[in-house]
């Protein structure tokens, strides 16, 4: 056959687009599981590390069982539902669901006597999805911790949302104002607050403004959704907005 | 019988090597296919190609490292298999083939990392993605493996992709020594030595350091070897 002919050309594309499809396919379908469990014990490192549990990926699973006292799948107006398991509540999906319909994952984790409640987050970036976790301590209203993980942000600018010293601005902010307004925390550019823990603010990543927004709306918009259940769990005094 | 067989052996050996030429399988010819790159035919160095990873990952000795690793494998096999199938490549569409080659296996390292090494893929991220558009991986292809036996092929990849990792690592080694004071996260500058006054320069770990580095690299080896400087 001719090797510069039309119809071997398209031959031999053929061919080779079904071959590396299939040993592509094959690859994935084997290591899947291995993946699978990968995800699943990052998922539990987080989680513990916005209670400041530090793990490694090995004992994650065992010091997650350990401290996480309860996972609660909640519906919008702060009723547990008892149809869905929250930890393998795939936020992705759920968002895309109405809100009637959506299920709100929950964590308590209970370290040495103190609650803490533990709330998944996820939202839009500059170019692909944020998503990360947030723990607040037992008024409600201020954070323990935060973590943030991202799909595709920009290395050096976005992506340092998952940094140490970014995590730690979010530290002991308050998701509501003085007189019990749920606001959430800005991320905000120019920041001038210094320590202050009072104003719901933290000062933003320089360059990247718009992940940094992406992270104020995440916090904001999936919050809301706890605070129907969270003011029948504490006398804190929460206005909705 | 024997005859046969031994002319099947005959048509193996040409099939792995080259028609032109017999030698051993480390013979002259061979051995300068491994170690020509790694000094006067740099890929990065001397061929500047690849500098867009080379920017990117050597903040830290180990993603640098894994990164040199996955870029072994696939160069190696790429080049194995774009030499194997070297006379049934269509011409007109041989890029699209090495693309889809090297995109190929660049996709099977992706999910192995993700599966037995899931921080060090986190840490690598886009870049092993980015291994697609690496010119060196593109480069040899054209270059070399459409024209040479798979054993030959095998061996520049492997030549070429140690080029490539012994730049990458030893940026990496200064920007992380320099920049944070660690090797392979291990802290390395003791304590004392800060308490002293000493400070890791932050400059070290942002992008415009590693080309710099890259630079240095290129200053030293060009006054060394004197050959290796262009004429204008």
């Amino acid at each position: 056959m001719d090797r510069n002919s039309n119809s071997y050309t398209f031959l031999f594309a053929f061919l080779m687009v079904a071959v590396v499809a299939c040993t592509l396919a094959f690859a994935a379908t084997n290591l899947q599981p291995a993946q699978a469990k990968n995800v699943k014990e990052e998922k539990m490192q987080n989680i513990l590390g916005t209670v400041g549990i530090e793990t490694t990926r090995d004992s994650a699973a065992t010091l997650f069982n350990k401290y996480i006292v309860e996972q609660l799948a909640l519906d919008n107006n702060g009723d547990v539902r008892t149809d869905v398991d929250a930890f393998t509540v795939d936020l992705k999906k759920e968002l895309k669901k109405p809100v009637e319909e959506q299920a709100f994952p929950l964590y308590v984790a209970d370290v040495e006597g103190t609650q803490y409640y533990i709330v998944p987050l996820r939202g839009k970036g500059l170019w692909d999805a944020i998503w990360g976790y947030v723990a607040l301590k037992d008024d409600v209203n201020t954070i323990k911790g935060a973590v943030f993980d991202h799909k595709g942000e920009t290395p050096g600018l976005g992506a340092e949302i998952t940094q140490g010293w970014f995590k730690k601005r979010f530290d002991d902010e308050k998701i509501m104002d003085e007189s019990g307004n749920f606001i959430g925390v800005s991320v905000a550019k120019g920041y001038q607050g210094g320590e202050n823990k009072d104003d719901n603010a933290v000062d933003a990543i320089a360059g990247a403004t718009i992940t940094g927004d992406g992270v104020t709306d995440m916090i904001s918009e999936r919050l809301k959704n706890y605070l129907p259940y969270f003011k029948s769990k504490t006398d804190v005094k929460v206005a909705m907005q | 019988m024997a005859q046969n067989k031994e002319s099947k052996k005959q048509g193996l050996i040409l099939f792995l090597s080259d028609t032109d030429e017999r030698e051993g399988l480390l013979g002259k010819k061979n051995r300068k296919l491994l170690s020509d790159p790694l000094t006067d035919n740099n890929p990065i160095t001397v061929q500047v190609l690849g500098i867009c990873s080379a920017l990117a990952i050597t903040v830290q000795l180990k993603p640098a490292i894994v990164m040199s690793l996955a870029v072994m494998a696939v160069m190696a096999f790429s080049n194995m298999i774009v030499s194997a199938l070297r006379n049934l490549i269509p011409s007109r569409i041989r890029i699209i083939v090495q693309l889809v080659v090297v995109a190929a296996l660049v996709i099977l390292v992706d999910q192995v990392l993700r599966a037995y090494a899931y921080d060090v893929s986190k840490q690598l991220s886009v870049f092993v993605g980015l291994i697609i558009t690496n010119c060196i991986v593109m480069g040899r292809l054209e270059a070399f493996a459409l024209g040479h036996g798979i054993y030959k092929s095998f061996l520049d990849g492997i030549g070429n992709a140690a080029g490539y990792a012994f730049i990458l690592i030893l940026v990496a080694f200064f920007r992380e020594l320099l920049g944070a004071g660690k090797l392979l996260g291990i802290e390395i500058i003791p304590e004392a030595v800060y308490d002293f006054g000493y400070v890791d320069n932050g400059l070290m770990l942002l992008s415009p350091m590693a080309l710099i580095t890259v630079g240095i690299i290129i200053w030293v080896q060009r006054s060394r070897n004197r050959t290796l400087i262009e004429e204008n």
